[in-house]
């Protein structure tokens, strides 16, 4: 559980390296870890973007958006974690799909990124695009590109590939041609909703990788629940991938909202601690 | 000798208006002179019928006398020869159905105070510094896996432990205890008490590994390769909710959540803890057995103005232990019998705002033996709520019987096995407690665990299955 590598990806964006042997000899692509910073800390998921099953080591990167995050930002190399716990998560189903497109938003785009090399080993056609609101923020493009046979960028302002939305590309991709396999996508809920609109229109296939906020991560306590086909699952369990034709995307929005109000109170106490320091 | 009093010793207890407030433990526990005055008016019976009546035949009158005669370190090793957590029971068993309903005083008044005299005995061997070290026992050379760290997996450990073998323990969570240290609430079962209690059992020699979820990390047929055999006690934490519109509102909670926020995670200490909880005005939980009594409680303890049970069948049928109902009841809960809720409303924003209650009739019996709940047609009405938890109970968790070859597995998604020895259908596994049985209580999965550690010692001894 001791930090070996710790790297800035770009603003608020962190990537550790973490001993965990255990843990990486078991991840497969599409799988998360539970971890607590503290004692007092909360349990909170991030994907395994990596491993290395020879030296025993996994690599998550995350993004520092609240209290628990900044918080595991705040750690240094030769730190440990409190407790991390995983692989949990059913892997993404890894098969030859033909054509694929796969689209990756944010951090998200960590996230795909072993699926991306596991597809790729599988034999599919890759096609990639991942989007972000600046130049900085689309992040891993090399990585990715190593993988795919070709790669797509859009950001909001302009600063990097096309001007606009990741479903700017999309929509050029699924109307030159038909025989698209699946079409993967990982992001902000909005960017998978709006993917799985436009894909819906086309019947194809469409794998969103859903990220509902959870506290055991192995099935007990239902706090990450998401209506699926009119039929309520267990993100941790029953996912995290899920058929984004069938996601109530809405109500997945409306749930992540449950604790703004204590997200600011956490905040409050971060900065104090910061400027007690 | 003189007649007995007809009355237990009472037990003194934090005053309801206060204790609402707090989640500090309700009851304070027995005096020395009050521990000695209850033990003497057991009867030492010559053919105890309340060791009968406990699932793991404590040396109940064996105990008490010597309380009675004041030997506080004898009654205590006597206590242990049979239970291990004897902390632990004494708070949360139920013993008016056990040991206590069949003691031959309760015939003339009040049973003997078995549970508070078992916590008494617990509990003032905590305070002792010079605690004695538990005996060294030479090693069989042979090592046993138990998955899951809950009441059942702890028995089991500790027994095997005592008869020499090297036991390691495998908790999904971060914590020891099972439903004990996430389920069940401070003011009812205080988390240091556990903790005590697993340090005891560390303290005979097993191992402890946490943040391990077997059948993820490793599969049970991946330890049979390291482990001569294998105890799967993984619980019944499966979260059940009734498919009602509206359910996915913000602000319904599984007891699951809701309860391992506060207890596990410690969310009542919110922001001194990081794990938030909703704290609603006017709650309503569903269900009417312990689980729902823990969470009604809490919910008052986290300042609701007004918390609500809602239970589709009378007071009578409620399967939660009288004590809790009694506890909530001077608290202020409000019971809504024979209710059964039908949907939910969520208000723009998508939080819960009120929910559809039907009122219900009772009729034929059931196969449970209870009156069946009919609903009144036309009785539908509305009860506003910003908070609901819903404790219709659970089942066990599909993990382990998913990912483990050749386990023959229930009609309920529980584990098979043999009551008598807790084997399996799979050579080397064992499994008890509530992923064998369903939810049911900690003595019968604490006497599962002990009846699985006689038998896989014998398999151990003789590899025979
Ligand atoms: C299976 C899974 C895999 C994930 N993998 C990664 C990853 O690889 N890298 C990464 O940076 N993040 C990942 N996340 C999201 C990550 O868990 C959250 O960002 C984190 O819990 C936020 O905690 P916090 O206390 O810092 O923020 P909070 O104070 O809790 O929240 C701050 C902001 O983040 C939003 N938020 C809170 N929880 C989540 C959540 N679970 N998902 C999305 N937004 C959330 C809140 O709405 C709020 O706006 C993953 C989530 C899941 C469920
Ligand atoms: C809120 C509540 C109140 C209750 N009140 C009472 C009461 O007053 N009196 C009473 O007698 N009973 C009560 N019960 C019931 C009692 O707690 C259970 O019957 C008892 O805890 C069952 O013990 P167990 O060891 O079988 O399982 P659990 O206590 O559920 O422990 C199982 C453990 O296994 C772990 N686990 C699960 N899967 C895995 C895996 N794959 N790998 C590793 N670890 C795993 C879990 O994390 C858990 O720690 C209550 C239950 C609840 C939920
Ligand atoms: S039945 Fe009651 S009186 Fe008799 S030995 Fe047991 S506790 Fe004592
Ligand atoms: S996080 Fe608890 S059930 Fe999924």
């Amino acid at each position: 559980m001791k930090i070996i590598v710790k790297e800035s990806i770009a603003k608020d964006l962190t990537k550790f390296v973490i001993q965990s042997p255990l843990i990486a000899k078991k991840a497969l692509p599409g799988q998360f870890v539970v971890l607590m910073v503290n004692e007092a800390g909360e349990r909170i998921p991030l994907t395994i973007v990596d491993v290395d099953k020879e030296k025993g080591l996994i690599t998550i990167i995350f993004q520092e958006v609240g209290y628990t995050t900044k918080l595991l930002g705040k750690l240094a190399v030769g730190d440990s974690l409190y407790s991390l716990v995983g692989p949990l998560g059913k892997p993404t189903e890894i098969k030859n799909y033909g054509k694929v497109i796969v689209v990756g938003g944010g951090v998200g785009i960590a996230e795909l990124l072993p699926v991306v090399k596991a597809f790729k080993k599988a034999g599919c056609e890759i096609s990639s695009i991942l989007g972000g609101r600046t130049e900085k923020l689309v992040i891993l493009r090399d990585q990715v590109k190593e993988f795919s046979d070709q790669l797509y960028i859009t950001t909001d302002d302009g600063s990097l590939g096309e001007k606009g939305l990741v479903i700017d590309p999309l929509k050029r991709l699924l109307s030159e041609s038909s025989d698209w396999g699946l079409v993967f996508c990982v992001g902000p809920v909005v960017m998978m909703k709006a993917v799985s609109d436009l894909t819906r229109g086309y019947k194809i296939e469409t794998i969103v990788c859903l990220n509902a906020i959870m506290i055991d991560g192995t099935g007990m306590c239902g706090g990450c629940r998401v209506t699926v086909n009119n039929k309520t699952k267990f993100t941790c369990v029953d996912g995290p991938d899920f058929d984004g034709h069938k996601v109530d995307f809405n109500e997945l929005m409306t749930r992540q909202k449950r604790f703004l109000q204590h997200e600011d109170k956490s905040m409050c106490k971060l900065n104090k601690q910061i400027n007690n320091e | 000798m003189n007649k007995p009093d007809p009355k237990m010793v009472p037990m003194r207890e934090q005053d309801p208006s206060e204790r609402r407030n707090n989640f500090k433990e309700v009851p304070y526990g027995y005096s020395l002179d009050e521990a000695i005055c209850e033990a003497k008016r057991c009867l030492q019976c010559k053919k105890p019928l309340c060791i009968d009546g406990c699932p793991v035949g404590i040396d109940i009158p064996g105990f008490i006398d010597l309380i009675a005669k004041g030997d506080l370190k004898g009654s205590i090793k006597k206590m242990k020869e049979t239970n291990s957590l004897p902390a632990i029971c004494g708070r949360v068993c139920p013993q008016e159905e056990q040991c206590q309903k069949v003691c031959i005083l309760s015939k003339m008044g009040e049973p003997v105070g078995i549970g508070r005299l078992e916590r008494f005995i617990a509990d003032w061997e905590a305070e002792q510094t010079n605690r004695e070290a538990p005996r060294k026992v030479a090693s069989s050379g042979k090592k046993v896996a138990v998955v899951g760290g809950g009441p059942a997996g702890l028995t089991v450990a500790g027994e095997l432990a005592k008869l020499g073998h090297k036991v390691k323990i495998f908790e999904a969570l971060h914590k020891m205890g099972g439903v004990l240290i996430y389920g069940i609430p401070e003011f009812r079962l205080p988390k240091k008490v556990v903790e005590r209690e697993v340090e005891y059992i560390k303290s005979l020699g097993v191992e402890v590994v946490t943040s391990f979820v077997v059948g993820k990390l490793e599969t049970v047929d991946e330890l049979l390769n390291e482990f001569d055999a294998v105890f799967i006690g993984s619980g019944a934490g499966l979260p059940w909710f009734m498919d009602l519109p509206g359910e996915n509102s913000n602000g319904i909670y599984s007891a699951n959540e809701y309860l391992t926020r506060v207890n596990l995670m410690k969310a009542y200490k919110f922001p001194e803890y990081d794990t938030p909880i909703i704290k609603g005005k006017h709650v309503a939980v569903i269900g009417g057995g312990n689980v729902a009594m823990d969470s009604v409680r809490t919910a008052l303890r986290l300042g609701a103005e007004e918390a609500r049970i809602i239970y589709r069948r009378s007071r009578k049928e409620m399967p939660a232990r009288e004590e809790e109902i009694h506890h909530a009841e001077e608290e202020g809960v409000i019971f809504e019998f024979l209710t059964l809720p039908i949907a939910y409303h969520a208000d723009e924003k998508g939080w819960v705002k009120d929910m559809e209650c039907l009122r219900m009739d009772l009729g034929e019996p059931d196969t449970s033996g209870r009156r069946r709940p009919v609903p009144i047609e036309g009785s539908n009405f509305k009860l506003p709520v910003d908070l609901v938890v819903v404790a219709i109970g659970n089942s066990p968790n599909p993990l382990i019987p998913s990912t483990t070859s050749g386990l023959e597995i229930g009609r309920k998604g529980n584990i098979v096995v043999d009551t008598d020895t807790g084997k399996t259908s799979k050579k080397g596994v064992f499994a008890g407690g509530d992923i064998a049985t369903g939810a049911a209580t900690v003595i019968l999965a604490m006497g599962a665990g002990k009846a699985a550690a006689l038998a896989i010692d014998q398999y151990l001894e003789t590899g025979k299955w």
